[in-house]
C-alpha cells in the first residue's frame, strides 16, 4: 500500500470516470433537451461492447471493429428515435419509463438471439498490450491509459462542439429552454434525432473501448445505466459539466470504495449520491 | 375521490369469488401460482397508491418487497424463530422504516429526479444484499422451515401447507384492498389525490405536501412488505433479484396494464402479466422479447389499462341502453 498503489487506483478511477462520462453525457442531454428518461441508454453500452467483440473477431482488428461499429450504433440510435422515442415526447415520464423498460427487454433478447448469453473477451491489440512499470512489482497497463486518452480527446471534442458550434449553441439553448428554441423556428425534430443518435453512439463507443478491459457480458448495460443515473442525479439534469464532475466523483468513489471497504463497495456511490442530495437536491449544476 | 363504480364492483366480486373458490377445485401448480399472483396484486396495489393516487413515480418499489423478504430469512434462518405473529409485523416494520428513510430523502425532489433517486436507492439495497456473504450474496438463501402462525407452542396455522398460505394471502389481499379503499376515502386519502392533481393548490390550501407524500410512501412500503413476506414464505427462497430494478419495473408494468388509479386494476394487472409470463415462458426461450413488445404495446395503445377499458366499455354499454333517471348526487 504505497504511493504507486494509490496512483494506480486513482488512474483506474479516472479511467472508469471517463467511461461513465461518455454514457452519462448522452443520458443527461437526452433528459435535458428532449425531456426523455431513457432507461435503454445502458443497452447501447452493452450493444457497443457486443458489436466490438463481434466485429473485432470478424476483422481480426480492434480498431477496425470499433470503426465499423460506430456507424452501426449511430444508425441504431436514429432508428430507435424515429420509430420509438418520437411517440414519447408528449407523454408522461411514467410511460417513457415503461416504454424504455420494454426496449431493454427487447434489446436484451435480441442480443441473446444474435450473440448468445456467454461472457466474451476481446483481445487488447498488440501495440497497446504492454504495461508501464511503476515500481519493481507494480505496473500500469497501456490500454487503460489509451482509454483515458481517447476519452479525454472525445470529451474535449464534445466540449468544443457544444461551446463553439452552431449545433452546440442550439443544444445548449434546448437544454435551458426547449419551448423557446421551438418558438424560434429551429427544427426541433432534427435536433432531437441528432442528440439521441449522438448519445447512443457515445454510450456504444464507451462499451466498445471498455470491452477489452472488463469483458463482455449480458448485464453490463444495466450496471452502467444505474451508475450513470447516479452521475446525472449528482451533476444535475441537462448539465454536461455536471455529468463530467459527477462521473469523475463516482469513478473515484467507486474505485476507492472497493479498496477501503471491500464488502460495502456497492453502497459507496449511493452514499455519495445521498450526501449530494441532502446538500443540493437539484444536483451540483442543476437548475432549481 | 376514490369511488368504486358498478362495473368495477362486478369485476371485484368475480375476482373475489374466483380467488376464494379456486383451491377447492384447482390443482396444486395453479394454487401456488395464484398465491404468487395475489401477493403481486398486493404489491401492485401498494405501488398504485404512489403512482396512481399520489402521483409519485417510484422505480424502486421492489426495495421494500425485498427487505421484507430478507427479514423473513433473518428470523427463520439466522434466529430460528418461526412464529409468523412476530415475523410478519417485523417484516412490515423493516419495510416501513426503509420507506421512511428513502422517502424522506427522495420526496424533496420531483419529476425525473424522483424516478432516478428511488431507483438508485433500491439499487443500493440490492448491492448491499449482493455484496454481503452473511445474506447469501448473489446466490441468495434457501430455507426449509416456513413461518407459521402460533401462540406459545401451539401451531394455529402452518404456512408450509399451500392451501393455508393461499387463504392467508387471500385474506391479506382482501384486507389490503379494503384498507386502501377506506384510506382513499378518508381526508388523508383525498388530500394525497389532491397532491397528484394540483400540488401547488394543495400547498396554498395549507397542506404539508411533503408530509402527505412521505406518509403515502411509508404506507405503500409497508404494503409492499406484506407482499414480500408472502413471496418469501411461498418460495422458501430469497435472493437479491427480489430487490432488482427489473422487479420494480415489472410491478410498474402491472399497475399500468391494470390501469393506474384503480385498485382492482392492479389486481387484474398482476393476474394478466403473471399468467402471460407463465404461459409464454415455457413456449420460447426468448419470451422476454414478446414481453418487451407487449409492454411497449400497452404504453402505445392501452395507456388506461384493463380497468380503463372496462370502464369505457361499460360507459358505452350504458349509453347504448335507454337513458335511466339518475338518482342521488
Amino acid at each position: 500500500m504505497d504511493i504507486s498503489y494509490y496512483l494506480i487506483q486513482t488512474l483506474n478511477g479516472i479511467q472508469y470516470g471517463f467511461l461513465l462520462f461518455l454514457v452519462a453525457s448522452g443520458l443527461t442531454l437526452i433528459f435535458g433537451i428532449m425531456g426523455i428518461i431513457n432507461l435503454a441508454h445502458g443497452s447501447f453500452f452493452m450493444i457497443g461492447a457486443y458489436l466490438c467483440w463481434w466485429l473485432t473477431s470478424l476483422f481480426d482488428n480492434l480498431f477496425l471493429g470499433i470503426l465499423a461499429g460506430i456507424p452501426l450504433a449511430v444508425f441504431l440510435g436514429l432508428f430507435i428515435e424515429r420509430f420509438g422515442i418520437v411517440y414519447l415526447y408528449k407523454r408522461d415520464h411514467l410511460y417513457q419509463v415503461l416504454f424504455t423498460f420494454g426496449l431493454i427487454l427487447i434489446f436484451g433478447e435480441m442480443r441473446s438471439i444474435l450473440w448468445g448469453n456467454e461472457v466474451q473477451g476481446v483481445m487488447i491489440p498488440e501495440m497497446l498490450s504492454g504495461a508501464i512499470p511503476l515500481t519493481d512489482t507494480q505496473s500500469y497497463p497501456v490500454y487503460r491509459l489509451f482509454i483515458s486518452l481517447v476519452c479525454t480527446a472525445l470529451a474535449a471534442a464534445l466540449y468544443l462542439v457544444i461551446q463553439r458550434t452552431r449545433l452546440g449553441m442550439t443544444i445548449r439553448a434546448g437544454a435551458s429552454n426547449r419551448e423557446m428554441v421551438q418558438a424560434l423556428g429551429i427544427d426541433i425534430a432534427k435536433l432531437f434525432a441528432i442528440v439521441f443518435a449522438m448519445g447512443a453512439a457515445l454510450a456504444a463507443f464507451a462499451g466498445m473501448v471498455a470491452a477489452p478491459v472488463q469483458s463482455v457480458f449480458p448485464t453490463m448495460g444495466d450496471e452502467i445505466l444505474i451508475v450513470s443515473l447516479v452521475v446525472v442525479v449528482i451533476g444535475g439534469v441537462g448539465s454536461i459539466k455536471g455529468a463530467f464532475l459527477g462521473a469523475m466523483l463516482i469513478g473515484l468513489a467507486d474505485t476507492f470504495g472497493a479498496v477501503f471497504l471491500p464488502h460495502g463497495a456497492g453502497v459507496v456511490i449511493y452514499t455519495v449520491m445521498a450526501i449530494v442530495l441532502l446538500w443540493r437536491p437539484q444536483g451540483l449544476f442543476g437548475r432549481t | 375521490m376514490y369511488a368504486i363504480s358498478r362495473s368495477s364492483l362486478i369485476v371485484l366480486i368475480l375476482l373475489g369469488l374466483g380467488f376464494g373458490i379456486y383451491p377447492l377445485v384447482g390443482d396444486s401448480y395453479y394454487i401456488r401460482l395464484l398465491t404468487k399472483i395475489m401477493a403481486l396484486g398486493i404489491f401492485a396495489m401498494s405501488l398504485d397508491l404512489l403512482i396512481g393516487f399520489t402521483g409519485l413515480i417510484s422505480l424502486g418499489h421492489a426495495a421494500f418487497f425485498g427487505v421484507s423478504a430478507y427479514t423473513v430469512v433473518w428470523f427463520v434462518v439466522k434466529m430460528e424463530i418461526l412464529n409468523a405473529f412476530l415475523i410478519f409485523p417485523a417484516a412490515l416494520a423493516v419495510a416501513g422504516l426503509c420507506a421512511l428513510v428513502i422517502g424522506w430523502l427522495s420526496i424533496r425532489t420531483a419529476g425525473i429526479y424522483f424516478i432516478m433517486i428511488t431507483l438508485a436507492f433500491a439499487q443500493m439495497l440490492h448491492a448491499f444484499f449482493k455484496d454481503q456473504h452473511y445474506w447469501g450474496g448473489t446466490d441468495g438463501i434457501n430455507f426449509n422451515d416456513k413461518p407459521m402462525l402460533m401462540v406459545g407452542d401451539t401451531v394455529l396455522f402452518d404456512l408450509s401447507n399451500k392451501i393455508n398460505l393461499y387463504y392467508l394471502t387471500f385474506s391479506l389481499m382482501v384486507a389490503a384492498f379494503i384498507f386502501l379503499a377506506v384510506l382513499l376515502r378518508s381526508p388523508f386519502g383525498r388530500a394525497i389525490q389532491g397532491v397528484k392533481v394540483n400540488e401547488g393548490r394543495m400547498r396554498a390550501m395549507g397542506y404539508n405536501i411533503n408530509h402527505l407524500k412521505l406518509m403515502s410512501f411509508v404506507i405503500a412500503g409497508c404494503l409492499a412488505g406484506a407482499a414480500g413476506f408472502i413471496e418469501a414464505t411461498r418460495t422458501s427462497f430469497v435472493n437479491p433479484e427480489y430487490l432488482s430494478w427489473h422487479a420494480s419495473g415489472n410491478v410498474m408494468v402491472m399497475v399500468i396494464l391494470g390501469g393506474m388509479g384503480s385498485l382492482y386494476g392492479s389486481l387484474l394487472g398482476a393476474l394478466a402479466l403473471t399468467l402471460l409470463g407463465d404461459n409464454i415462458s415455457s413456449l420460447w426461450d426468448h419470451w422476454l422479447l414478446i414481453m418487451g413488445g407487449f409492454v411497449i404495446a400497452v404504453v402505445m395503445f392501452m395507456p388506461d389499462g384493463i380497468s380503463g377499458s372496462i370502464e369505457s366499455l361499460s360507459r358505452r354499454f350504458r349509453k347504448a341502453s335507454p337513458p335511466r333517471e339518475e338518482t342521488g348526487p
